[in-house]
């Protein structure tokens, strides 16, 4: 009870301040819930998140619920209302499908904090947040541009929505920022998780002669695939190099655990609100895994520099000239793209040789 | 197109139709004996799990194979007990057997979801393998590939060279005049399901153990129903069989080269993947245009429960 | 030893008993679950099947959950009764689920009862239309429905990522796949305060009164009961039988897509690729445990919902993967396909007679 009353003379002096701070606080034996859309598995999309559950557990002492492979179809809406109900302060849910059911949800809840991946709607005590993968998306293509011998780049992504163009044209651009015949080829599996298909995509590229390949989906059959050629891939989401050591060269990660200790800590001390976070590389929300020894020590230095680049705002992937597919300037030299325009992506940069179906 | 290319495209096309070929033609021959059964994706769901399961703990694919090919069969059995000795309908049973099969793999396969295994190597067969383009297509591959061809020729002369094939193929046909000569058709019966269920088991672990080699839940994602499609597109010949799954995994892999190549084409993606279930429906109609193909072809009892009358 | 001997006639009361028995079965099913699995059985069931309905927010929920199951079942236990296996009534769900979807965004931003009653009207022709394909090429070209019904599944699901990816995208949606979020004119109004319960319970309803009266008081439903119990008998009667296969097959359409409908005007408020929720294969059993009575609908619908339900408080208290609902709902089945036996054969104890 001490520690209530410590927290509710806390809340007392930050209440004040904050319009729409969570007003009960956090007791003792309050918990946060996290809802996933996948297993959480050994490596992937929920298994990052879910290592920013365990880094919160150790670092704040909070007990945390969670629970897996939760469709983001209308069932959503009473997996989180029942979260809300049992008592969980904080629900972080980690897929773009919950976003309109956890803001349903969170108008009943006006005390409990909500806390959404990957969408664009808040509400009074609903906040937003997200990650530039884009930002480790180029870094790999600048690897994959000095590593590839035919030129040819292959990328198995999902759905053609911006966050996953964004990595494709950052990877291309990456790439022919020092190797300019680079081409990339794209296959769609229509699936975030399917890896029969992933797979299949993977040696397809292959055998139109891609030899550094990666993927925007959720499973290791395009790293594993990789190996099993002889070819080169990166891992996304996770450090995949388990599933296949010689091939791995680096992935394209991204990591939460710093902020939902912030987030959680925020709720704690009663001045939380809701915010909109897209975090990059300054933020610790995006890195690379560790290097293959296959990449020259010289590339090495160059990615480490890069990666300070990026750190300190000086080098931004989509700073101009940034040209599509059909020769149109979409950024002119000086500018970068904004956030704005990062979000609407729907074309391919050139270098990309495939055609994106016209809607 | 140059000829690495058209080898590639060859391996992927034999590759994505072998587990139909193993599938297809175990229930071949249990719709020969007069049996339907629709349960072959969720007997496909649960060999693909037993086997990723045993390989996974063993480090032995083989065991995985035969996990498989005894998950497939404990599913027939549970299907024939309730078709053959409790005579329940036929297509009712296979539908809940595919319902359940899915349903109670992911159950099962939870633990192994992300887990990974080794990957099997092909198996190359000297000198055939070095003829150009056709070569490292055919005789560098899986050894379910073999296995698959093998089954293939042994299916072939069981139903038509051998004395137990025809016994078989009787009992489909009239399964009373099998009787009154005095073959247990029960028990055919029992058999050819059985074999059906294990050839289901067979095909599944090959989705799981050397094709991903992963297991995730839904895997199988209709290759048991294409499987059942293809039996009735082949008019339950043999090698009919053999030829409609090459040609689903073809346009199974054609439309990733399409996508790939960079085309200029405007077709959604979601379009080229419909491609092989419009494919299958297509090839359906076709096949039963002709309604005589289909009725002088089709195993007169099939799907009929029969009871000997003591 | 135990054998069984066919009955002189089928057992009315084995047919009444044996879905119970099927439950009862289940439930020591779930009892040895509970146990392999380490859990409590007491705390499993009563976190599966008592959780779920504690207040009234689950009663609502449950109801939600089986309005769609009726819905579908009832159509397809039409087509059933005839022996038309219209395996792919969540292809036809999905595209009435479209179908009503287009009519709500073509009306953005007006107001009018019409609206809700075109996109009833839209989602049961969206349905039908599906369906009639599989119809179609089974009158015209004797092609298998099953499989035809069956492929067309996930040519809906892929349809309908395509349609949320491109013409019906929600423009101010940043490029997600999804469309805009419904009007309220758009909307099924709510049955009970706070729940999720709308009045497409009330269609689920008058669903199974409808298909009541047309299976035992109409000359048609009495038909399609021939011939599917004796299809030689109907043909010597002269009822045709592609009038019958249409029927089937239309039914379940209609109603599939009235169920997809009250999806995307109900709690989804929108159309997105996870319109589909399973909710057509699981009719399927729903019919088949209900021995294709409407009643027996009703009342399956709710113990499927109710396994769903508890499936996800399984999930949520006892960490046990969501799939335990298929498991149960399989074993449930098997079950009661298993005990039909019953109906038409008794078990004896002793050697065969003669």
């Amino acid at each position: 009870m001490a520690l209530k009353n410590k927290l509710l003379k806390q809340l007392a002096v930050a209440g004040l301040a904050v319009v729409t701070s969570i007003s009960s606080g956090f007791a003792a034996e309050d918990t946060v819930g996290f809802v996933y859309v996948s297993p959480i598995g050994d490596a992937g999309w929920t298994y990052q998140h879910d290592l920013g559950r365990l880094q919160l557990e150790k670092e704040t002492g909070v007990k945390t619920n969670y629970v897996e492979n939760v469709a983001e179809g209308s069932d959503a809406e009473r997996v989180i209302r029942e979260m809300a109900k049992r008592g969980d302060k904080v629900i972080f849910a980690t897929s773009f499908g919950y976003m309109n059911y956890m803001l349903k949800v969170s108008k009943k809840f006006p005390k409990t904090a909500f806390v959404h991946a990957t969408g664009y709607k808040m509400g009074k005590n609903m906040g937003i947040y997200n990650a530039r993968f884009y930002e480790g998306r180029y870094l790999t293509g600048v690897i994959a541009g000095e590593m590839t011998k035919s030129n040819v780049l292959g990328y198995v992504a999902a759905f053609p929505i911006p966050e996953v163009l964004q990595g494709i044209n950052a990877f291309i651009k990456g790439a022919r920022s020092v190797n300019p015949k680079a081409e990339l080829r794209v296959i769609w599996v229509n699936s975030w998780y399917d890896p029969g298909k992933e797979r299949q995509a993977a040696m397809t590229l292959m055998s139109q002669n891609a030899d550094v390949i990666t993927q925007h989906t959720d499973s290791t059959a395009v790293v594993q695939a990789a190996e099993e050629q002889g070819k080169y891939a990166f891992g996304y989401h996770s450090d995949m190099s388990k599933y296949g050591p010689k091939a791995h060269l680096t992935a394209a990660t991204h990591h939460w655990g710093d902020y939902y200790v912030k987030t959680v800590n925020d709720v704690k001390a009663g001045n939380w609100k809701p915010e909109s976070i897209w975090g990059g590389y300054k933020d610790g929300m995006v890195s690379l895994a560790p290097l293959n020894p296959a990449i020259p020590a010289e590339l090495q230095a160059r990615i480490r520099d890069m990666e300070k680049h990026l750190t300190s705002g000086v080098l931004h992937p989509f700073s101009g000239p940034v040209v599509d597919q059909d020769g149109k300037v979409r950024v002119a030299a000086g500018a970068t793209m904004s956030d704005k325009d990062l979000n609407g992506m729907n074309y391919y940069l050139e270098g990309v040789v495939s055609k994106l179906p016209k809607q | 197109m140059d000829s690495s290319l058209i080898t590639s495209i060859l391996v992927a096309t034999i590759i994505a139709g072998t587990p139909l070929i193993i599938v297809a033609l175990g229930q071949l021959i249990a719709e020969r004996s007069g049996v339907l059964n629709l349960g072959a994706e969720g007997m496909m769901a649960m060999g693909a799990v037993a086997g990723f399961a045993v390989t996974h703990h063993t480090g032995n694919p083989w065991f995985g194979v035969l996990a498989g090919m005894a998950a497939g069969m404990l599913m027939s059995f549970l299907f024939a007990v309730v078709v053959l000795t409790l005579m329940g309908n036929q297509v009712a049973t296979g539908l809940a057997l595919s319902i359940f099969g899915v349903g109670l793999s992911a159950f099962i396969g939870k633990p192994y979801e992300s887990e990974i295994l080794e990957t099997v190597g092909s198996i190359r067969i000297p000198l055939l393998a070095d003829i150009p383009v056709l070569g490292p297509a055919l005789f560098d591959q899986q050894i379910l590939v073999y296995f698959s061809w093998a089954l293939f020729a042994g299916i072939v002369w069981f139903l038509f060279r051998s004395r137990p094939g025809l016994v078989l193929r009787a009992v489909g046909e009239s399964p009373a005049a099998a009787h009154s000569i005095g073959y247990h058709v029960i028990s055919i019966r029992y058999m050819a399901t059985l074999f059906g269920g294990a050839m289901a088991g067979i095909g599944g672990s090959f989705l799981s153990v050397f094709y991903t080699p992963l297991w995730v839940e839904g895997m199988v994602s209709g290759r048991g129903w294409i499987a059942i499609a293809l039996v009735v597109f082949a008019t339950w010949r043999p090698f009919r069989v053999l030829v409609g799954a090459y040609l689903f995994g073809g346009v199974m892999v054609a439309q990733l080269f399409v996508q790939g190549s960079g085309l200029e084409i405007n077709i959604p993606s979601q379009f080229l993947s419909s491609l092989p279930y419009l494919a299958t429906i297509i090839v359906l109609v076709i096949i039963s245009r002709d309604q005589n193909t289909v009725r002088l072809n089709a195993p007169v009892s099939l799907g009929l429960p029969y009871r000997p009358d003591a | 030893m135990l054998r069984l001997e066919p009955r002189a006639e089928s057992s009315e009361v084995m047919s009444y008993l044996s879905p119970l028995l099927a439950v009862v079965l289940m439930l020591i099913g779930g009892l040895i679950l509970f146990t392999v699995l380490g859990k409590n059985p007491l705390e499993g069931f009563r976190i599966f099947f008592i959780n779920p309905v504690s207040d009234l927010y689950g009663v609502g929920e449950l109801l939600l959950k089986a309005t769609p199951l009726m819905l579908v079942a009832i159509g397809l236990a039409i087509g059933f009764r005839a022996n038309v296996w219209n395996i792919g009534a969540e292809g036809q769900y999905i595209m009435g689920g479209v179908a009503a979807s287009a009519v709500a965004l073509y009306f953005y931003e007006s107001e009018g009862f019409h609206i809700l009653i075109l996109m009833v009207v839209a989602g049961c022709i969206g349905g039908m239309l599906w369906a009639s394909i599989p119809a179609y090429l089974k009158t015209r070209f004797n092609t298998n429905e099953i499989l035809v019904s069956l492929m067309l599944v996930y040519v809906a699901q892929l349809a309908v990522s395509w349609l949320v990816h491109g013409p019906m995208m929600d423009p101010d949606g940043f490029n997600f796949p999804q469309s805009r979020m419904f009007e309220e004119s758009a909307l099924l109004p709510v049955l009970i305060e706070d729940t999720r319960l709308n009045i497409a319970f009330g269609f689920a309803l008058a669903a199974l009164i409808a298909g009541y009266i047309f299976m035992y008081r109409s000359f048609l439903g009495f038909q399609m009961q021939v011939a599917g119990n004796a299809a030689n008998a109907a043909r010597y009667a002269g009822f045709s039988a592609k009038r019958m296969i249409w029927i089937g097959l239309l039914s379940g359409g209609a109603m599939a897509g009235i169920a997809g409908m009250s999806e995307v005007a109900g709690p989804m408020e929108q159309l997105t690729e996870h319109v589909s929720n399973n909710y057509g294969f699981a009719a399927i059993i729903v019919a088949f445990v209900a021995r294709l009575n409407p009643v027996g609908i009703f009342f399956a619908s709710l113990l499927m919902a109710l396994l769903y339900l508890g499936g996800e408080q399984a999930q949520q208290y006892m960490n046990l993967p969501s799939s335990i609902s298929n498991v149960f709902q399989g074993m449930l089945l098997m079950f009661l396909l298993g005990s039909d036996v019953f109906i038409n054969y008794r078990l004896k104890w002793g050697k065969a007679n003669g």
